[in-house]
């Protein structure tokens, strides 16, 4: 039988401090069970992790762990267990803040994901801060979550969006990005990299150029995470958004990164409990960041998966992950220009492992469907991101996307699954 | 690979190639959009009534080859059939996919029998059924496009 003590001792961030092996994959991909798993009778071959990723078994064992021996709601009740609960879900945010870079953990946010990040920042400092007339810069290429919330807020105070455009390879015109800019800018969001293109956006830039009119800067890192370090201090914006479940942690818990000075003068989100200091009815005061933006009773179990998530990247070489993933896109870039009538969609030149692609006019779900027979798992359709298809005047794309546990074997089952689609179209 | 060539007969294949009846009717006496926003199929159903009778029937959109397939097919079925029968077609080629137990018969199903094999792909039923849905829509003078979603 464990003690209290011993429950808390028997946390994982331990891994944290191991030294991590050179990255390899082969070891890699015994850490996530269900790519062991066979679909329609063939191994599984996963390239849709842009849309959500697979979990490694340490993430899977935290939530069990936590449901098991900890659960308890948290910042409440003086009983073990709520501290329990309290203190490993405070040692998540702080796993997140080391995790980027985060000059404090009360910059830490905990959301349901990239989206309601995104809408918290529009309903809390957008309805403070944006008024008629005034004019919030996003991307052609961004996802819808990056688009929406503005735009609902635009249609609310009576404000506009000015769009950067892109050029046909997937990269943003910055020569217009500097002139999008007016007395009336008073927000940049963009995305960090495209969900569709792959495009790595020259973040670090944007935001200097932001700062040198006064504009502070959201980042959508929901594609960013995932395959490379993030440093919210290096790029210096004022917001960074982004989703567990797309860096191997479970759905429902993402995060919301705030420059605390801006955190500390926005007015709270949702009301509720955990979000206030005193409440009568005459009068409410909220409580201070990251409270205040955290009503309810949080995904504690999801937070707790986060950080075991963290523990995992931290374990297994991660920049070590980022450069083998990197040659894996060459491969498969290789791969697919060798197939007849393919065309890329998204040739940047700095770009992740997401390959976006048309297969002459045969419709992408035909060839999702006919590559799902072959076991190949992909995404089809608009991914969210309408603009972009309308940029490449094509009503949907076929998306193979990579992580650090797929293989060139996996390509090859993507780019023979794409021959067996041809002959079936003839 | 056998059991795709259930899902995508030759049959299937050649109406996504070649759709009939693709086209605009000007005038229309009736006209209905269906639009599947998870994956972005649209299609445009357009009908000259005669009485209780489609005299003529065009369709427009982009999809699919199953959804393709299944307007154009769905066209060639009902084109001089009244709006009673239509209702039954519909019923039928819905009930073809959706209920396993449905008791069908197939001669009155004629060509759109070679659908049956979407069944087994439960991802892919909404794009076959599309097309009727806006079918319908159109003879019940919906102004507003449907959806496939609630």
């Amino acid at each position: 039988m464990n003690s209290p003590l011993d429950i808390l001792t028997l946390q994982p961030p331990e891994a944290a401090v191991r030294p991590a092996l050179p990255f390899d994959v082969r070891r890699v991909r015994a850490d996530f069970p269900i790519l062991g798993q066979q679909v329609q009778g063939q191994p599984l071959v996963y390239l849709d992790n842009g849309a959500t990723a697979q979990k490694p078994r340490a993430v899977i064992d935290a939530l069990s762990h936590y449901y098991t021996d900890q659960n308890a709601n948290v910042h409440r009740g003086v009983h073990h267990l709520s501290q329990i609960a309290t203190d490993v879900y405070e040692a998540a945010r702080r796993k997140v803040a080391t995790f980027i870079n985060a000059a404090s953990d009360r910059e830490i946010i905990f959301v349901r994901g990239t989206t309601e990040g995104i809408n918290l920042i529009a309903q809390t400092f957008g309805r403070e801060q944006i008024g008629e007339g005034d004019e919030i810069i996003i991307t052609e290429m961004e996802h819808h979550s990056n688009i929406v919330p503005w735009w609902m807020l635009c249609r609310e105070k009576g404000a506009k969006l000015r769009v950067i455009p892109m050029n046909d390879r997937g990269e943003l015109c910055m020569d217009t990005y500097q002139t999008l800019f007016s007395q009336h800018t008073k927000l940049v969001s963009i995305v960090h990299i495209s969900n569709v293109l792959g495009t790595v956006n020259p973040v670090e830039e944007i935001v200097q150029i932001a700062h040198a009119h006064g504009v502070p800067v959201h980042i959508d890192g929901a594609q960013a995470v995932p395959h490379q370090r993030v440093d919210v201090r290096a790029l210096g914006c004022e917001f960074y958004t982004f989703s567990g479940h797309k860096m191997f942690a479970p759905t429902g818990i993402g995060v919301l990164y705030g420059c605390e000075t801006y955190l500390d003068t926005m007015p709270p989100y949702q009301g509720g409990g955990s979000m206030i200091q005193s409440v009568d009815f005459d009068n409410i005061t909220y409580g201070n960041t990251p409270n205040k933006f955290e009503a309810g009773t949080p995904n504690i179990a999801g937070s707790i998966g986060l950080g075991a998530a963290i523990d995992y990247l931290n374990s297994i070489d991660f920049d070590g992950a980022a450069k083998y993933e990197t040659n894996l896109l060459e491969y498969a870039h290789d791969a697919l220009r060798d197939v007849p009538d393919l065309k890329l969609i998204g040739t940047a030149e700095r770009k992740v492992g997401v390959l976006s692609f048309t297969l002459s006019d045969i419709h992408p779900h035909d060839v999702g469907t006919i590559l799902d027979q072959a076991g190949v798992a992909v995404r089809a359709g608009h991914h969210c991101a309408q603009p972009i298809m309308k940029h490449y005047d094509i009503p949907a794309a076929t998306r193979a996307s990579l992580a650090f546990y797929n293989t060139r074997e996996d390509i090859d089952a993507l780019v023979s699954g794409l021959h067996s689609v041809r002959k079936i179209f003839g | 690979m056998s059991d795709l060539r259930e899902l995508y007969q030759q049959l299937i294949l050649d109406h996504n190639k070649n759709p009939r009846n693709f086209r605009v009717l000007d005038p229309a006496d009736r006209f209905a959009e269906g639009y599947n926003p998870l994956c972005g199929d649209k299609v445009e159903v357009y009908l000259q009534l005669q009485g209780n009778r489609i005299k003529d029937i065009g369709f427009q959109g982009s999809g699919c080859a199953i959804s393709k397939a299944s307007a154009s097919l769905m066209t060639e079925t009902i084109k001089g059939k009244t709006l009673g029968e239509t209702e039954t077609h519909f019923k039928d080629f819905q009930a073809m996919l959706t209920d396993p137990s449905s008791n069908l018969d197939l001669d009155q199903m004629g060509k759109l029998f070679v659908f049956a094999g979407v069944r087994d792909y439960p991802t892919r039923i909404k794009c076959a059924t599309l097309s009727w849905h806006a079918l319908r829509a159109a003879i019940n003078n919906v102004q507003t496009p449907i959806t496939t979603e609630r």
